[in-house]
């Protein structure tokens, strides 16, 4: 039972609570730039699942061999071979996604989401757990990636995953798929975001001045 | 890219530094972007460590692939290649500037180890190969796109120094309302987009 919390809990984490795009502000780049429609933002977000996990799943398998003086490098070196293998996976059976993905691909090797859980998780925890933390923070990442691209996708070329959302009268503003409109995108939904966390820290305020409140009724009643 | 002339060089450095500026249209080195620009001093700072460490693994990873893996047919490990080289170059330059230049360490130094996970460096390396850049070309797009990311980040840090003393709503306080004010200058690079050269 509580086995399964935790893996609930480590999801929680990875997606909601402690999102590494979008609460960490890590990986910024990538969703930034492979964003453009939500097929490529899946794409990307799949490719850095897969990268994470087995990432994660090897360090935490070396983390008793590897020499904490150069650990970064020795985690680099796994991460870019996690990498290469997947760059040619997909340039064999998804030629498409590789070509629009294009750079991005290569460049998975400095996403600051995998040397950060690396460093702060795989090296420190047992496989199971560490390749739960690749799926979870993965899911996470992915799932910032598709509300961008979503967004984007809409506002900027009236389609979703390719389909029209709209009819004919919808006019798209291709702004939302050049560069400025993946910034601004980004800033509204995190502006989202910390409105959310805001109000869910007051509410946990609210909670607690209302327990305390209680306590002390409770208290007097007793005397 | 065949043939090599002055002209081309100097199309090929404006096209780096304006028309694809590697932050706000190529979305490279975003993170130093965002997390090192608070201050114009420090990103001058960052800016030219970027620039200097761009150039010369630039000129480094080239010499790699031409020389060492296109000879022995190794060119799908030109990511790991590139990334160890990176990676040893900034420890090297490190020592190097430590021991011989004190001066420049002290200004440059604490950015240094900061770039090895900056996806404009290998960024760079990878798009010299994909272009098909001969040396000089691959050095001078290095170092242009350096000069590009530091005026990037500068720009971005004046805007940024202004915008300490605006009041944003609440929930835009921090990185989105800088997401967004990045968002407006990308918008203005854009008008470089118009530019057709050569």
């Amino acid at each position: 039972m509580s086995k399964k919390n935790t893996v609930i809990d480590q999801f929680k984490e990875g997606i909601i609570t402690n999102n590494p795009t979008l609460v960490q502000m890590l990986g910024i780049c990538p969703a930034l730039a492979t964003t453009t429609s939500a097929i490529n933002a899946l794409g990307m977000g799949v490719s850095v699942i897969a990268v994470l996990v087995f990432s994660n799943m090897f360090i935490s398998l070396l983390r008793k061999f590897i020499p904490n003086q150069i650990r970064i490098a020795s985690y680099i070196i796994i991460i870019s071979g996690f990498v290469s293998i997947l760059e040619l996976l997909l340039k064999a059976y998804l030629p498409s996604l590789s070509n629009s993905l294009g750079l991005f691909i290569p460049l998975i090797v400095v996403n600051c989401i995998i040397l950060a859980r690396a460093e702060s998780f795989a090296s420190k925890n047992k496989v199971i757990p560490s390749i739960i933390d690749g799926l979870a923070m993965g899911s996470g990442f992915t799932f910032a990636l598709v509300i961008l691209g979503s967004v984007r996708e809409i506002l900027g070329a009236g389609t979703l995953f390719g389909a029209q959302v709209f009819g004919g009268w919808f006019e798209p503003a291709v702004l939302f798929i050049l560069p400025p409109g993946a910034f601004i995108t980004l800033g509204f939904v995190i502006a989202l975001v910390q409105k959310l966390q805001r109000r869910r820290s007051e509410y946990v305020k609210q909670q607690e001045i209302e327990y305390k409140r209680l306590e002390r009724e409770a208290g007097i009643w007793r005397e | 890219m065949e043939g090599m002339s002055f002209g081309g060089i100097i199309m090929l450095m404006i096209s780096a530094i304006f028309i694809d500026n590697f932050i706000f249209s190529k979305f490279l080195g975003c993170c130093p972007f965002l997390g090192v620009s608070k201050s114009p001093s420090t990103s001058l700072g960052m800016g030219c460590a970027v620039t200097f460490v761009m150039t010369l693994s630039g000129a480094v990873t080239y010499c790699l692939y031409e020389f060492i893996l296109v000879p022995a047919k190794l060119e799908y490990l030109k990511t790991i290649a590139f990334i160890l080289v990176i990676a040893s170059l900034v420890q090297i330059i490190e020592f190097f500037l430590k021991s011989k230049v004190p001066f420049l360490y002290e200004s440059l130094g604490i950015y240094l180890p900061l770039i090895t996970t900056n996806c404009a460096v290998l960024g760079a390396a990878l798009i010299n190969i994909q272009e098909g850049f001969n040396f000089i070309y691959s050095v001078v797009y290095c170092f242009a796109s350096g000069i590009g990311f530091t005026m990037a980040i500068m720009i971005f840090a004046g805007v940024r120094t202004r915008m300490f003393f605006s009041r944003p709503p609440k929930s835009f306080k921090g990185t989105p309302i800088a997401l967004i004010a990045a968002g407006l200058i990308a918008m203005a690079f854009m008008g470089f987009s118009g530019m057709k050269i050569g």
